[in-house]
């Protein structure tokens, strides 16, 4: 500003408009000017001890020597360990023993969750619940049994279901009436004309005279309320009856597969998975 | 708007400026060296500041062979001398904050800000820090003279002695601070062993730094420019808050001892004009302009204001506590007839109420039941459904303890898993539970189901229960 200064001795900037509203150059409060000297000190600071800015294609190393991935590493070992005291434990135990181990199988089943997601939830769902076309594993209804031995085989030879088509050898209505009998047996109903098919077809043959089915074949029952091609009923059941299941040379067959992990999982992955299965319906 | 203000609208202005002429914004580039009088509110301030002594010799209080008062965070334990408060009955701290902060209104609403001026650690770390200043570099006056004097071995040493008991009080307040979060001589054998968690190193260095700093350098900056407490409370007084107050009726006009000899009308007011009540003011403010943001009411300028009316031979309470309306002569009505103390003191009541009855009515042990979603419920081959149950045992007891499930909702309902159960003491305990109900039984999808468990062959038996969902097919 060339012209005098109207409001001399106040400290004014001489910046004025309107003749007399002024900017006033009061110092800024301390406590901003510390706490601004501070964040430039820690700036420096932050800049000496971490990694910050890049030299070549790699950052600084700054003076820790602390990486990202190094706190990751160390983190996951912590992990690791936390996990190797039970982990040394049931690398020299069966899945049964596993079982009878209550802490042991809370762990497991925690810690195996992730692998039966990454594994098996694709079909089986990830609760067990199953899913169209795939069985339920969280019911107490096991074609090929139950037991801890019995799940942890399945998953290391995995299992191929087999029922052959009758659409060629038997009439239409014969196999309705096949299909209404086998499904009224899980409501109690014996139909004479029914189990009189059943007999002359061999059907027990693999269901069993009771039509209970066989687990050392997988065979399956066909009294209970479970059905392996869930929701079950009539015409479900004729399907199955003219298809067959797993029955070469007819698209229409059913499929039921169940691959083999033994190539994919370790045997102390399975014998995990199976504890895992087992606890997920708890007979 | 027209070209040409109007007179009144000039002379408004004018006031205006006049009045901004006479704004001095503290920004803390001149350090204030208050004068230390003796006097009753003085001595009151002592003993409202020792409470924080507290602070420093509370941790070393055992009860029970643990610390009598403990936050323990790693374990999420809050230990008060019999009592152990865990995470699930905090809302127990809700009410306590609530108390508090409802007790800060209703004191500053009465009293004015009693908290900042006589309690806070602001005002009472700076009170000792410059009690602590006054000691080496004597009074104000020598102060100042010392602030500007060039650095001489007389100056180094003053100063050095200063910092030296301003760090030392610095890092004890860290230290003590951290004792009520962590065992006290776990804390201080870690401490000389140079071995302790880094969160206990970082809150002590940032402590040490806070106090050295806010109480040394920031003083009343703090106050005026980041507490936002300070700006609440201001908001909190009004014209029957009785708090230090000038007045002005009877000092006005203010007049020094020539003046007053020649004043023969005796027009001059109370007020000699001495500037002491400004001298002593810990935030540099002259209580003679009335309230204002930067008077903490720390009741020093009554002390100051006293002694010179003892001198110049005149009654004491030019300055002293009272309300804007009681300056004014009008009557402020009794204390149990103000609506907002009434308000104020019931809803303390009732979190005091809250604050008790939480801490009788801790349970030893809580039940949480968490229903699986996935699936929701599964067919079984005998044709019953199963749904599949979390249930979380919370044990607050010293002990672990074995209780027993159970389960009342749709009929022919069936725990099929292990109803028996050790709950781990201090701590959750899951555990999965499955139940089975005939599918006949379930007349809609959802049926309330109700969870109990007991406790099994114990000396104290307790109980506890929570209701849940048994979820079937769709009807």
């Amino acid at each position: 500003m060339a012209d005098k200064n109207p409001f001399p001795g106040e400290n004014n900037t001489g910046h004025i408009w309107d003749d007399n509203i002024r900017e006033l150059a009061n110092p800024i409060p301390r406590w901003w000017m510390l706490s601004w000297w501070a964040s430039c000190a820690w700036v420096l600071i932050y800049v000496v001890i971490y990694p910050s800015f890049p030299i070549g294609d790699k950052p600084s190393a700054g003076l820790m020597g602390w990486t990202a991935i190094e706190e990751f590493k160390e983190v996951m070992a912590e992990v690791e360990a936390i996990r190797a005291q039970y982990e040394n434990q049931i690398k020299d135990m069966t899945a049964e023993q596993i079982l009878a181990d209550a802490g042991l199988s809370e762990y497991t089943v925690a810690s195996v969750k992730v692998l039966f997601g990454d594994n098996c939830a694709a079909c089986h769902g990830s609760g067990g619940q199953g899913g169209p076309g795939f069985p339920v594993i969280a019911d107490d209804d096991w074609l090929y049994g139950g037991g801890i031995d019995k799940i942890e085989e399945t998953i290391t030879k995995g299992r191929r279901g087999m029922m052959p088509a009758h659409g060629g050898r038997l009439s239409a209505e014969d196999i309705d009436t096949l299909a209404n009998y086998v499904t009224g047996l899980s409501e109690g109903k014996d139909d004479p004309a029914g189990k009189a098919l059943f007999t002359a077809n061999a059907c027990f043959a693999c269901h069993g005279m009771t039509a209970t089915g066989n687990q050392a074949m997988g065979s399956a029952n066909l009294t209970d309320s479970v059905w392996r091609f869930a929701p079950g009923g009539v015409e479900s059941a004729k399907r199955t009856i003219t298809h067959g299941v797993n029955f070469p040379g007819d698209p229409k067959s059913r499929e039921a597969i169940m691959p083999s992990f033994a190539d994919k999982l370790s045997a102390n992955e399975i014998k995990k998975l199976a504890v895992f299965v087992y606890r997920l319906g708890q007979q | 708007m027209s070209n040409q203000p109007s007179h009144s609208h000039l002379a408004a202005l004018d006031d205006l400026l006049e009045e901004a002429d006479h704004w001095h914004v503290n920004t803390g580039d001149e350090t204030i060296h208050a004068k230390r009088m003796g006097g009753k509110w003085r001595t009151i301030k002592w003993f409202t500041s020792s409470i924080w002594l507290l602070m420093f010799f509370g941790p070393y209080l055992r009860w029970n062979s643990q610390q009598a008062i403990l936050w323990d965070i790693p374990n999420r334990q809050f230990h008060l001398f019999n009592i152990t408060i865990l995470p699930q009955d905090l809302w127990i701290l809700a009410l306590v904050l609530l108390f508090l902060a409802i007790t800060l209104l209703a004191i500053t609403a009465f009293a004015g800000r009693v908290w900042c001026g006589f309690l806070c650690f602001q005002t009472v770390w700076t009170d000792l820090y410059t009690w602590i200043e006054g000691k080496f570099e004597g009074t104000p006056q020598q102060r100042r003279k010392l602030d500007k004097a060039p650095i001489s071995l007389q100056k180094f040493s003053k100063k050095l002695g200063k910092h030296s008991l301003w760090m030392l009080i610095a890092i004890f307040t860290g230290i003590s601070f951290v004792a009520w979060f962590m065992d006290v001589y776990v804390l201080w054998g870690g401490l000389l062993a140079l071995q302790l968690p880094s969160a206990a190193w970082i809150t002590i260095a940032m402590f040490t730094a806070g106090t050295y700093l806010l109480a040394g350098f920031m003083r009343e900056q703090v106050c005026m420019w980041l507490c936002p407490y300070a700006r609440i409370q201001g908001a909190m007084v009004d014209v029957t808050s009785i708090i230090p107050t000038y007045d002005f009726h009877r000092g006005e006009p203010r007049s020094r001892k020539k003046k007053r000899d020649a004043d023969e009308q005796h027009k001059a007011g109370d007020c000699v004009d001495c500037n002491q009540c400004v001298a002593v003011c810990p935030t540099g403010v002259d209580i003679r302009q009335g309230q204002q943001e930067g008077c903490i009411m720390c009741a020093l300028c009554i002390d100051a204001c006293d002694s010179v009316m003892d001198k110049v031979g005149r009654p004491h309470g030019l300055i002293r506590y009272e309300s804007l309306n009681g300056l004014e002569g009008k009557a402020c009505p009794p204390v149990y007839k103000q609506p907002r103390l009434i308000v104020t003191s019931l809803i303390i009541f009732a979190a005091l109420l809250g604050i008790f009855y939480g801490l009788n009515s801790i349970d030893a042990v809580d039940l949480k039941v968490l229903h699986a979603r996935q699936p929701l419920y599964v067919l079984q081959s005998d044709g019953s459904i199963q749904n599949k149950y979390t249930l979380k045992i919370l044990n607050k007891l010293a002990d672990d303890v074995k209780v027993k499930i159970s389960a009342t909702g749709p009929e022919g309902l069936k725990i099929t898993s292990n109803p028996i159960l050790a709950a781990q003491h201090g701590t959750v305990t899951p555990t999965s539970v499955y139940v089975r109900v005939p599918r006949k039984n379930l007349t809609v999808e959802s049926q309330p189901i109700i969870f109990h468990i007991e406790t099994v062959d114990s000396d104290e038996p307790f109980s506890s229960h929570r209701e849940s969902v048994f979820i079937g097919p769709k009807r």
